[in-house]
């Protein structure tokens, strides 16, 4: 019951913490922090509670919904969408609580839509049933339009539909899909079913399989985000509220990066290997182009956004790279950039709540007025280059490990991008915290509320980097299953077993 | 004992960690007594291991793990500490050097505001560094070899407001990034083939997965060199370090000449299995620390800078250094590194003081006549200049440097080559050394003292001094006494270089050929800048060019602004509004085009419309009517 | 009784629907317009009562009353909106009220 229940609390507090700013806005405020906290604890009491590291899927719920059209509610939590649940919940109440102050005008209708987004995003890392995803998939994009066009910046609007337009129509294409697999399915088995663990058993012609993979492929990648595909995300990132730039990054992208371990993989495995090669290239051309980009940028949250690009790049290349060190890093990154990235929103808001601007030129010398503030610009400006110690560096590191093992070529300008990440990150330091002191005004370093933030970010971030092996250990067996040949397929098809291990053997040519 | 081992590396850190959060908050006493305290502990545990070490059987090493960091799919390297001979000389050298550096730094640094955040730093440098050394596995060797590059990068930035020093820093950062790039390949490499990031068990496996010059052990030898070349400012990657010299003296000191810069002295060393196995790969170390040690010593003849000189000095140095381990001298490099570790601190702290006195003066030229005024310093610097020049028989830096010498000679992997550019480095490395005593101390005084150090500075001075002259004869040649303490104490680590058969009667001339030049390059430099104070400038004056090149390093910085930073950030700058948009901005264009058009139908006049209705009633009973 | 041929009918039937038809397109007033339409809509109906005796039928004259019933609830719909225009916009002319331009 608890499954539904993360889900039912947050669209409920959602709506009582709307219903509540008639009356006070500090109850409004406190409503939202404490329901996400309950979440966070339940999710760290499923976390604490779960039965060894042998069994895949910790809990189950499922009921009928739409039984006409073989559509149930069905929720399953495995160690992936665990970590995945507790990161939404962590970066959720720190949502909460760095818009205690910023937001001033709309609370209610903002705690209710910053609820909504996270039920939503919660109902996509738990949804079983390939309806229901595409359900939550909806449901955390339409709120997160309204934080961004209501409370955003000075060009919100135009932002606002970018960021809808790109996730509803890749959205649309992976709705197709999820018809098509409905289809094909249900024309073979007879049993016309959205559920996941069914479909995965769909054995459907290659051609085909590749349409519908790329249907989902398309939705994934836009979110994640892909290169050619990521112009929306700056300008969403930069135009967002604080708390829509932390959801955002930390969030919403990791939604592409799960459905590809989720979906992609597991129900399209050979298909994914044939374009393997062509998703890697793309991967790391985003690692450099990304990078490159951010050098350039004089808006800092623009410029943060455009080290999401170069960092997402490390999830196409491990999730293609077939293997667990790859895979592992991949889930490692997750977290990791969902935390160091979101920190780097954070504090891009705390500067902008105190010279009012986001433009990098008129910054510098920070250091001086506010050493706390310059000492977590460090930390997560080392994070984001990959220093050992922090969190990012066990997650780019194991992927690269791993992708080391699948291509060298790839591999090898990847880890150039580590290069390019220095530069940048160094930028940001040299730009907002080193040099003569911009402002004339003496500014005021971190309030307890900012500081109390921080350090809880800061303090994962080094727990995340000295002490992965709990993250390693929860995720490990799902990512073995996602990544391992069912036995079913392999004796289901003779011929269909020659055909995969001939894309095995390309698999490991193309280094 | 060996159970504190731990202790080392975490008392630096928690030294760090305490700083950092409480350190603007402490009374200011409390600051250099937690800094150099937490070192000065982590010191004296090292004697206790290294007494308890030495007495126990040779071959003996002692090893920790405090706890599992990542384990998947085989890849499983731990936090886990492995103490040998090796690693038991850095973490003397690191704790003792850094020791009476942080004591140094207690007074050096006293009147700067963010003291409480230089004394973390340095911890942190410290703890890393040792974590460096310690570590038993690549990864965790990788860890501490980020985590020094990152204190670099701090401490060469310490005064942030300075363009300068930022700059410095970043550079720092981003050269030495390059080869641990090509490092990180490295360990993959590694990884892909043994299964393991292990330093025991590479060094065990080594020999059984690969034949002795395979393609992939020489890629992977060349590309531990390509860490080792960036952290240790070899060619090309040497650019960073006179740069780096705008950090405050203590951590030019302790980081730019003592131990940072000689990581990759330990990182070759300690993986030497590969490198002999990979002879072409050694031989390129071999020829990048001569061709290194010439470069850096024509380079510090013409600076101006004090400290420069001293930095390019260090680069010629770690040059040696590297000429050691590609002939297979192995033990003689450790050997050069501990004795310039003690030389060239006392340099640095000297120089440090020097700079103090003459309120942050850089300049060599307007120094001068410090003889008098500064005598502590005069002496303790005199002493370290012999060493670095390698005055015969009374300075540790002859029985080091004359190790070298002799076995690029006569060791099996040298030749003739190698040893003439090491001759010719020594001769240079002594007059430039002397250039230096002779303009700061000597000749009349040209800027006022105004600070004269106090016991603080002193005492780290003296002993650096006595170290730097006592500590070379634990090793001293067969002509002159055969000892060999040193090298039987890593010699079942590393392997004991051989010589080539029948040369051995020719140890003494080469000892005298050594000697001779370096007395004849301090000479040279008294009759230049003592005797005929003008020669120098007719010299300069005479070729401009020539001397400007070598005063700019070779123009190495030029170079790759031209060829890397340049382009980077045309690249950069000339897609800033990311090309990838436009597509999308056509189809938004294209679309607004579509839409004007088809608006302007919908004219909002009735009469139209009907017409329209009418047009098309009429068209469609035509058709009708037609088909 | 001598019967009147259909085609007669039909020819004047068709005769008002043109009239009316020409005359929505070019009159700018809107209450012409809407006269026009009652021509054009009678002309519709004499066809429909030429058509039903023509086959002695009852329909014919059935679907001109529903046409005169339209007929009918149109002119006080239409008559309604003239107003409002004219209230709103100060006029009848309907190039004028062009208010739903795209």
């Amino acid at each position: 019951m608890i499954l539904p229940g993360f889900i039912v609390s947050l669209m409920g507090g959602g709506i009582l913490a709307w219903i509540a700013s008639q009356k006070s806005l500090v109850l409004t405020r406190w409503i939202s922090l404490l329901t996400v906290t309950v979440n966070l604890l339940g999710a760290l009491v499923v976390w604490w509670q779960q039965p060894g590291v042998s069994s895949l899927w910790l809990l189950d719920y499922s009921i009928p919904w739409i039984p006409q059209f073989g559509i149930s509610v069905h929720l399953a939590v495995d160690g992936l969408s665990l970590l995945m649940l507790l990161l939404t919940f962590f970066l959720g109440a720190i949502a909460v609580l760095i818009s205690w102050k910023e937001i001033q005008n709309r609370v209610g209708l903002y705690h209710f839509c910053l609820l909504w987004v996270l039920a939503g995003i919660t109902g996509v890392f738990l949804a079983m049933d390939l309806f229901l995803f595409f359900f939550f998939w909806e449901v955390m994009l339409i709120p997160m339009f309204f934080l961004i066009i209501i409370w955003g910046h000075e060009n919100s609007r135009y932002a606002a539909f970018k960021f809808f337009i790109f996730t509803q129509a890749s959205g649309l294409l992976m709705l197709v899909a999820i018809l098509g697999l409905y289809f094909v399915n249900g024309n073979q088995t007879g049993n016309y079913t959205f559920d996941y663990f069914h479909l995965l058993e769909a054995n459907i012609a290659p051609g085909v399989a590749m349409w519908l993979m790329l249907g989902f492929l398309a939705a994934f990648a836009v979110k994640l985000p892909v290169v050619p595909f990521h112009t929306w995300l700056p300008d969403a990132h930069s135009q967002a509220p604080t708390a829509g730039s932390l959801i955002l990054a930390g969030l919403l992208l990791k939604t592409g990066a799960y459905g590809l371990l989720r979906f992609i993989v597991p129900l399209f495995r050979d298909q994914a290997m044939v374009i393997a090669p062509w998703a890697m290239a793309i991967g790391v051309f985003g690692i450099i182009y990304g990078a490159i980009l951010a050098f350039s940028q004089t808006d800092l949250k623009r410029l943060v956004a455009y080290t999401s690009v170069s960092h997402m790049g490390f999830i196409m290349l491990g999730v293609f790279s077939f293997n667990e060190l790859a895979a592992q890093g991949v889930v490692m990154q997750m977290i990791t950039h969902g935390i160091s990235t979101g920190a780097l929103f954070i504090l891009a808001g705390f500067i902008y709540e105190r010279i009012h601007t986001r433009d990098i030129t008129r910054m510098g010398g920070f250091w001086k007025s506010m050493p706390f503030l310059g000492a977590c610009g460090l930390v997560f400006a080392m994070a984001s280059l990959g220093l050992p110690g922090l969190g990012n560096f066990v997650a780019e590191f194991l992927t690269l490990v791993g992708a080391w093992q699948a291509t060298h070529k790839f591999t090898i300008i990847a880890t150039l991008g580590l290069v390019a990440a220095t530069i940048y990150s160094l930028r940001i330091l040299q730009k907002v915290f080193y040099g003569t002191q911009a402002s004339a005004t003496m500014l005021v370093d971190l309030s307890i509320r900012e500081r109390f933030i921080m350090m809880a970010l800061v303090v994962s971030i080094i727990w995340l980097g000295l002490f992965p092996q709990p993250i390693l250990n929860t995720s490990k067996q799902p990512v073995k299953t996602i990544l391992e040949v069912p036995d079913t397929a392999r004796t289901k098809d003779k011929s269909m077993q020659i055909e995969i291990v001939s894309i095995q053997g390309k698999g490991g040519r193309y280094e | 004992m060996s159970n504190l081992l731990w202790l080392i590396p975490a008392l630096p850190f928690a030294g760090s960690l305490i700083l950092i959060v409480a350190g603007s908050k402490l009374p200011k006493k409390y600051v250099p007594l937690i800094g150099s305290g937490s070192v000065g502990v982590s010191a004296f545990i090292t004697l206790l291991i290294g007494m308890e070490f030495i007495t126990s059987e040779s071959g003996s090493v002692i090893k920790q793990v405090l706890w599992q960091w990542i384990d998947v799919a085989g890849f499983s390297p731990a936090f886990g500490f492995h103490l040998d001979s090796l690693s038991l000389v850095f973490i003397f050298v690191i704790t003792f050097v850094g020791f009476l550096i942080h004591v140094y730094s207690a007074e050096f640094m006293a009147e700067d505001e963010g003291y409480a955040r230089f004394f973390a730093f340095l911890n942190l440098f410290v703890g890393s560094m040792l974590i460096l050394v310690l570590a038993d596995n690549l990864l965790l060797l990788y860890f501490g070899w980020e985590g020094v590059g990152l204190c670099s990068y701090l401490l060469i930035g310490f005064w942030y407001q300075e363009e300068k020093n930022g700059s410095a820093a970043r550079k720092a950062f981003i050269i030495t990034r390059v080869g641990d790039t090509a490092m990180a390949i490295g360990l993959f490499m590694i990884f892909k083939t043994m299964g393991t990031v292990n330093l025991v068990d590479i060094q065990g496996q080594a020999t059984s997965v690969w034949t002795v010059g395979s393609y992939e052990v020489t890629l992977i030898a060349l590309l531990l060199l390509g860490g080792a070349v960036g952290k240790s400012a070899q060619l090309p990657l040497q650019s960073w370090l006179p740069d780096a010299m705008a950090g405050p003296s203590p951590v030019s000191a302790l980081i730019h000449a003592a131990t940072m810069v000689t990581a990759g002295v330990y990182l070759i060393a300690r993986t030497h299995v590969v490198f002999e196995l990979a002879p072409t790969a050694q031989f390129v170390v071999g020829v990048l620390g001569a061709v290194t040690l010439l470069m850096a010593g024509f380079s510090a003849l013409t600076q101006y800078d004090l400290k420069r000189v001293l930095a390019y000095s260090t680069i010629s140095q770690i040059g040696y250094m590297f000429l050691a381990l590609g002939i297979g001298a192995w033990s003689s490099a450790i050997f050069h590194f501990m004795i310039h570790a003690f030389f060239k601190a006392l340099l640095f702290l000297a120089a440090g003081a020097v700079i103090m006195a003459l309120h942050h003066e850089h300049d060599m030229f307007k120094m001068g006549g410090l003889r008098k005024k500064l005598p502590v310093i005069y002496w303790t610097f005199l002493i370290g200049a012999a060493s670095l020049a390698a005055l015969p028989l009374i300075t540790a830096g002859f029985y080091s440097k004359d190790q070298i010498l002799w076995l690029a000679w006569a060791g099996e992997k040298g030749n003739t080559w190698f040893f003439l550019a090491a001759l010719v480095g020594a001769f240079i490395t002594a007059i430039y050394t002397f250039r230096m005593v002779f303009l700061t101390f000597f000749g009349e005084e040209k800027t006022q003292v105004s600070h004269v150090p106090g016991s603080l500075i002193n005492i780290p001075l003296i002993v650096l001094a006595v170290l730097s002259t006592g500590a070379g004869f634990i090793e001293v040649p067969h002509s002159l006494g055969h000892l060999q303490w040193f090298t039987d104490f890593l010699s079942p680590l590393l392997p004991i270089t051989i010589i080539r058969p029948g040369i051995e009667s020719t140890e003494w001339m080469i000892q005298l050929l050594a000697a001779g030049l370096s007395i004849g390059g301090a000479g040279l430099a008294y009759y230049f800048y003592g005797v005929r104070p003008s020669l120098h400038i007719q010299i300069k004056n005479a070729i401009p060019q020539v001397h400007n090149f070598l005063l700019k390093g070779w123009r190495f910085d030029s170079l790759y602004d031209w060829t890397f930073v340049k382009p980077f950030v045309y690249l950069s700058n000339v897609n800033k509004n990311d090309l990838v948009d436009w597509p999308f901005n056509a189809l938004v264009t294209v679309a607004g085009f579509i839409h004007r058009l088809f608006a302007f139908t919908q004219s909002g006049i009735l009469r139209w419309y009907l017409i329209g209705i009418v047009v098309g009633a009429i068209l469609i009973l035509t058709l009708g009517i037609l088909i | 009784m001598t019967t009147i041929p259909a085609e007669y009918g039909l020819v004047l039937a068709t005769v008002l629907f043109m009239l009316g038809l020409i005359s929505l397109l070019i009159r700018r007033n809107i209450v012409f317009m809407l006269i026009s339409v009652e021509i054009m809509l009678n002309a519709a109906g004499l066809a429909f009562i030429v058509a039903g005796s023509r086959w002695s039928q009852a329909d014919g004259q059935v679907m001109f009353l529903f046409i005169l019933t339209m007929a009918a609830a149109e002119v006080s719909v239409g008559l309604a909106l003239i107003l409002q225009i004219y209230h709103q916009l100060k006029t009848v002319n309907s190039d004028e009220a062009s208010k739903m331009k795209g």
